[in-house]
């Protein structure tokens, strides 16, 4: 039992458990009834595909499911608020299942209607995560759907209107104008290639200005509809007094399209609406790559979404499903198992155990008296309590942190600034060389000339070059950093990660692993009697650690011990049939350690013989030190946590010296700290944590990374998710996004020779337009490519998956 | 040159109409999903009674 060799996979979610508590059925094992059950289901329904399209598809279901836990869905006033479509026969709705991560998912929620004969489809939105139902009415009802659901481990996500911001859909607009400036693009191009291999002939002549208007008429919708945007966020940015990228972007646009319009109607030349209309093509296929952020992930959480929908309220001794949101002070209700505390109340009935880390941070289960007073927030881990409510939801003490003004001020963010101070440079420059050469040719006489260079020096030093490089590497990025799974808000991240110099960690739940410490026992392989008697002993000592050896031993019954002495804080020794044991620390029973994980140690001795030894492994998350190690080479770190100073030896032993290590932290100190380092530092600052307590910390942080610690887990609101099995490539991530940064300056100095090389030629009048027309699309695809290759190449280097 | 322009005429109308079925697929929600259509068509079992959204 003690080795890893004898542990096995389980069938159905592929989590690893010891042969010996396994349960089988058809030969296969799995690793707890509940995953069993869902097999035997599939299995009577014909459904065993599901275990064919990938291995462990399923996700873990050992909980045992409350037979009343959706009773509070028969309520048709919560029923309301969850269903989209309801007519007399039927009803449609929508859930959103986070744990939808495979094709097998796919094959099982398409094929629920095989459980509940009254399902008449489902279909699945795989990239929001969201399953589309309609049911009969008659035959089945919204509970029993989420029931079955719940039964093959996809329990829905339920939340009502109007309390979660749903996950951004994509802009069907952003397509629409896509397409139609590809379509002008293409069609432009054509008539300009006739245009340019036009031969001086009257009658051709006259053609070629029948192009000539055609695409005029063309270009219009594109500048008006497809290149609207542009024109829209360069206003609102001129409102607001500053000059964003769109700005120098909407005035090439402009100048191009004027020029253009000039130039055919004096028939002077033949305009650039090829190159417009093929830039703002280009320039939209990059911002809807920017945009194709993950659409299952909602990055801006109220702590609300964490709370059940609903209670049983005590009425009359039976229990009545209640919306939280309608509890009254004094009011009794019912919290099970697992389920999350959704106003501050009072124990009345029951042994509450709760668990704060969400709120607070504290990785202690903390025991409530009846009578004791308990705030909003806690998981209750124990069995069934009742609760008498003190506060109605909106008073309650997490409202009121959370309506703090604080919380709310994230406007103008600093990484906003810094984004667009290049283009705050790149227009003043353009703009400075074009006036510059328009004053030189004014004050040399040629009138003619001035208009000319300063049209030609604004649509040659296209800012476009600059978003292009821009969009795509960010776009390239922002893929990387999804198959790394960390997802970030938006684009503009990348430039405020490439920023950072102090990184803040939160402790609980972040660098730790969430849960009770793991035992491993190391060593002989014991007798049965041997681990009765070590049971029998431990039980008889008060240590923690000893608490963790006796649940990992799991026996029913200990031996009387008669004679055993313990000495506090280090170890416990007595005899049993005839045998002497001593167990405790490594320095009481007189010898070396021989492992080398981190934890405490109970080392196992009987008749002065050493057997073996029991770890309670510190449950850090893999790769935390090596992470460490390679972030204390560039940021400051800083560790903060609600938690006590237990851990405070293990920690200094993870992190460098200069490490800040701060304790007993409120959610409001966390938020300070940062505060203070922002202010006076003055250093861009990363906040990496993972609950309710940290969420004003991530908020004021200049970039707040949120840890995922399980597919379906819930995030506070903000600026990027992480998942925890990716923890420890953050410091890669980080110079990755630092990389960006040259790649687009590299990425733009070519574009910008391109284009110096058709200006030089311009001038003098031997750039045939053909070339020119050509040159263009190829400086552009010629940037994507190798925005492209280099973001690959640098991930690659990094040790980031790129596949 | 009346050839060119029946030329011109008829390359213009078929990309527009191009350009219709494009903003037809969109408008359908053809872009809704890139992953599951794919993974759909591998299924052994048929499920007929699908409907979308």
């Amino acid at each position: 039992m003690h080795t890893s060799r004898l542990a096995t996979k389980c069938y159905h979610c592929g989590n690893e458990f010891q042969v010996n508590k396994h349960h089988s059925s058809d030969e296969k094992t799995f690793c707890c009834s509940g995953c069993k059950s869902v097999y035997e289901l599939l299995n009577e329904n014909n459904l065993c595909n599901y275990y064919e399209l990938n291995e462990h598809p399923g996700q873990f279901v050992q909980k045992e499911i409350r037979k009343e836990k959706y009773a509070f869905l028969e309520d048709p006033k919560i029923q309301a608020q969850l269903i989209q479509f309801q007519n007399k026969n039927f009803t449609h709705l929508t859930f959103y299942i986070p744990q939808i991560h495979c094709s097998s998912c796919l094959f099982l929620l398409e094929n629920i209607y095989k459980f509940d004969s009254g399902i008449i489809s489902s279909y699945v939105n795989f990239e929001r995560k969201e399953v589309f139902i309609q049911f009969n009415n008659e035959k089945t009802s919204l509970r029993n759907v989420v029931e079955t659901l719940e039964k093959i481990g996809y329990e829905p996500h339920l939340s009502l209107k109007g309390f979660e911001s749903s996950p951004q859909a994509y802009d069907k607009a952003l397509l629409y104008k896509i397409g139609f400036a590809g379509f002008a693009f293409a069609n432009i191009m054509i008539y300009s290639l006739a245009d340019y291999f036009a031969v001086q002939d009257p009658i051709e002549a006259k053609l070629d200005l029948l192009f000539k208007y055609f695409s005029l008429i063309l270009s219009i919708p594109v500048l008006l509809y497809s290149a609207s945007d542009f024109f829209r966020s360069a206003a609102n940015s001129l409102k607001q007094r500053y000059i964003n990228i769109d700005v120098p972007i909407a005035l090439a646009l402009i100048i191009t399209f004027s020029k253009s319009v000039y130039e055919i109607s004096t028939q002077t030349g033949s305009g650039y609406l090829d190159s417009m209309a093929g830039i703002v093509f280009f320039m939209l296929l990059g911002r809807w790559m920017q945009s194709k952020t993950i659409s299952s992930l909602s990055f801006d959480r109220n702590f609300r979404n964490f709370f059940p929908i609903a209670v049983n309220k005590m009425v009359d001794g039976k229990g009545v499903p209640t919306l939280i949101s309608e509890l009254q002070e004094k009011d009794i209700f019912q919290i099970h198992s697992q389920e999350i505390i959704p106003v501050d109340c009072m124990l009345s009935k029951g042994i509450a155990k709760l668990d704060y880390s969400f709120v607070n941070g504290e990785s202690d289960i903390h025991e409530a008296s009846i009578g004791e007073l308990i705030y909003a927030g806690a998981r209750q881990t124990g069995s069934k309590i009742e609760l008498i409510t003190l506060k109605p939801l909106s008073q309650n003490y997490l409202n009121n942190l959370w309506n703090n003004p604080r919380y709310n001020k994230k406007e103008n963010s600093g990484f906003q600034i810094l984004f667009d101070k290049i283009a705050l440079y790149f227009t003043i420059g353009v703009l400075l060389l074009g006036f510059g050469s328009f004053a030189y040719f004014y004050f040399q006489g040629e009138y003619q000339l001035m208009w000319n260079a300063l049209t030609t020096v604004l649509i040659v030093a296209c800012p476009c070059a600059l978003l292009l490089s821009q969009t795509y590497t960010y776009g390239h990025i922002l893929n990387l950093f999804q198959k790394n799974k960390f997802f970030i808000r938006n684009a503009e991240v990348i430039s405020a990660l490439s920023e950072i110099k102090h990184i803040v960690f939160d402790k609980t739940g972040t660098i730790t692993e969430i849960g009770n410490s793991s035992v491993k026992y190391f060593g002989r392989k014991l007798k049965p009697q041997e681990m009765e008697n070590i049971y029998s002993i431990l039980s008889n000592s008060m240590h923690p650690a000893s608490q963790n050896v006796l649940s990992y031993l799991n026996l029913k019954e200990a031996k009387f011990i008669e004679h055993f002495k313990e000495t506090l804080g280090s170890g416990i020794e007595a005899w049993i049939d005839d045998q002497h044991y001593k167990m405790g620390s490594v320095q009481f029973v007189g010898t070396q350690s021989q492992t080398d994980i981190m934890g405490t140690k109970i080392v196992v001795a009987i008749d002065q013989e050493i057997v073996g030894e029991f770890v309670i492994e510190t449950p850090y998350k893999k790769g935390i030190k090596a992470l460490f190690q390679k972030l204390t080479k560039q940021f400051k770190l800083s560790i903060l946590t609600g938690d006590n100073d237990r851990e405070r030896e293990n920690l200094k032993k993870l992190v460098s010296e200069e490490t800040e290590l701060k304790f007993y932290q409120s959610p409001e100190q966390k938020m300070n700290y940062i505060q203070q380092l922002q202010e006076q530092k003055s250093v861009p600052v990363m906040m990496v944590g993972d609950g309710l307590n940290d969420a004003g910390a991530l908020l004021q942080s200049h970039v707040g990374v949120a840890v995922m610690n399980q597919a379906n887990s819930f995030t506070p609101s903000s600026d990027a998710i992480i998942a925890s099995e990716s923890l420890d490539k953050l410091d890669a991530l980080i110079q990755l996004s630092a990389k960006s940064k040259s790649i687009i300056n590299y990425t733009f100095i070519i574009s910008a020779i391109y284009n110096l090389t058709g200006l030089y030629y311009a001038i003098q009048g031997t750039l045939s337009p053909v070339i020119a027309a050509i040159l263009m699309p190829i400086s552009s695809i010629s940037i994507i490519g190798i925005s492209y290759l280099w973001s690959r190449y640098s991930a690659k280097k990094l040790g980031l998956k790129i596949n | 040159m009346s050839v060119i322009i029946i030329l011109l005429c008829v390359s213009f109308l078929i990309s527009l109409g191009f350009l219709f079925s494009f903003f037809w697929s969109v408008k359908d929600g053809q872009y809704d999903d890139s992953v599951s259509p794919a993974n759909k068509i591998l299924f052994d079992t048929k499920n007929i009674k699908n409907v979308k959204k």
